[in-house]
């Protein structure tokens, strides 16, 4: 499992823990997280992340 | 003497997004990127939700400069100030006497914006602060050391963020704005009335209706100033936090004789009055709209860059709905175009708000939503409105 970070705001995305209140299950993996989620603290895309190890 | 394919005064949210897009399609031009700061990008949106999470002024760098530098391929000018802009010959002057020259090829204004400050009398309004920047961050940080009490002038977005973070950290907070709720100009009155609930039941004592007239220095042990708010009401405290709104930062293109009006004036494909120089983000005033926040900037940044690639491109805007960090009371809003005929409708729920805003035809034109459950209808309501 891997973790992402918005690179505006700093919200991290943990794959573990996935977003359950945005529809993505814990456990969804970064590449099956759908084009159209946004960061849920700033609003950017998906594509405004990028991999970090934490 | 230096020439660079791109050279950015700036290097915010709105600079180093553009490099990132450019560096998408692009490696080849050379890139300058012109800072008066440090260079090291940081997270603007924690500057008003830092304290209570522990964050100094270091720990919001999320890419130190010379990261940056390698990881895109550009060259920083660090702790360099901008003097003048000579479009007429492709350069702009610098503070670094004979050095004192770049140019460009293409130049990109992103200067952000500056607080607006009120016109406060008294011995101590110099020493109210301003909170825009990180170097503003290490200075609050620093002066909240011991404090146990903060006033905040101006009830808006990042006031009532810095409100909720101020009184997560403890301390006593007093917000003072001459509307007669928070968030005026984002949320429709039954929606302000349940957020400044929120907030007060956190303890965030709010007095609408007043602005502040004086700040005086106190010799007392304990609070530092005294102000005199508009309706003669006196309060004490440690610290006073303004956060009343800001204003584009446009004085280095007004002096060249670009097109200024609010902000730096350009059209949808972010070109100013003059050939070669473009403008994005919180300086800009885009088809005569000034928009704040962090979406505007990332959907200019994606547009600016296909256009200094070589394919012109109009910057379109889908729903931006704003997230509102204040977790004594979730609040996230998308207000509809200023001046559009509509109205709100609302569904009030147990400590939840849905409020919609239809226009004349009944479409959907924004929409704001106060409460941990109705923020949840945020992508559902944003996915309508694009």
């Amino acid at each position: 499992m891997k973790t992402w970070m918005c690179v505006v705001c700093g919200y991290i995305y943990d794959e573990a823990k996935g977003d359950p209140e945005h529809g993505i299950a814990a456990g969804t993996r970064w590449e099956d997280v759908p084009d159209d989620w946004a960061c849920p603290d700033c609003g950017v895309a998906k594509g405004d992340f990028e991999m970090v190890a934490v | 003497m230096e020439r660079s394919d791109i050279l950015i005064v700036g290097a915010g949210l709105a600079a180093i997004t553009l490099v990132r897009e450019l560096r998408k399609r692009d490696s080849a031009s050379t890139v300058t990127v012109v800072t008066a700061d440090d260079g090291h990008f940081y997270s603007k949106p924690m500057l008003s939700n830092g304290l209570a999470a522990g964050k100094t002024a270091a720990a919001l760098v999320m890419t130190p400069r010379e990261t940056l530098e390698s990881q895109l391929k550009i060259v920083i000018r660090a702790r360099t100030r901008v003097v003048a802009l000579k479009p007429e010959v492709h350069k702009v002057l610098i503070d670094q006497g004979d050095q004192g020259e770049l140019t460009y090829g293409k130049l990109v204004l992103a200067l952000g914006a500056q607080p607006i400050r009120l016109p406060i009398e008294g011995d101590g309004a110099a020493d109210v602060l301003s909170v825009n920047h990180i170097d503003d961050y290490a200075r609050y940080r620093e002066k909240l050391e011991g404090k146990r009490s903060v006033a905040l002038l101006g009830a808006g977005l990042i006031g009532c963020e810095f409100a909720n973070d101020l009184r997560s950290a403890g301390l006593a907070v007093e917000v003072y704005d001459i509307a007669p709720q928070p968030l005026g100009r984002l949320l429709p009155t039954e929606a302000g009335s349940l957020y400044r609930q929120g907030l007060e039941a956190a303890g965030v004592h709010f007095h609408f209706g007043v602005g502040i007239k004086t700040v005086e220095r106190t010799m007392m042990e304990g609070a530092a100033y005294r102000l005199t708010d508009s309706s003669g009401a006196v309060s004490e405290v440690d610290l006073v936090v303004s956060a009343v709104g800001l204003k584009p930062e446009t004085a280095l293109a007004a002096a060249a004789g670009l097109a200024v009006n609010r902000g730096i004036v350009t059209g949808a494909d972010l070109q100013t009055s003059v050939a070669d120089v473009y403008a994005l983000g919180d300086c800009v005033e885009v088809d005569g709209s000034v928009l704040p926040f962090v979406l505007p900037i990332m959907h200019q940044a994606k547009a600016l860059a296909a256009t200094l690639n070589g394919t012109p491109t109009a910057v379109a805007y889908p729903a931006m709905p704003v997230v509102v960090k204040t977790p004594a009371c979730p609040a996230v809003v998308c207000p509809p175009a200023p001046g559009l005929a509509g109205e709100w409708k609302t569904v009030a729920g147990d400590d939840n708000i849905e409020a919609v805003f239809r226009d004349g035809e009944g479409r959907l034109a924004g929409f704001a939503l106060v409460g941990s459950e109705a923020v949840k209808a945020k992508q559902s309501l944003a996915a309508q409105l694009a």
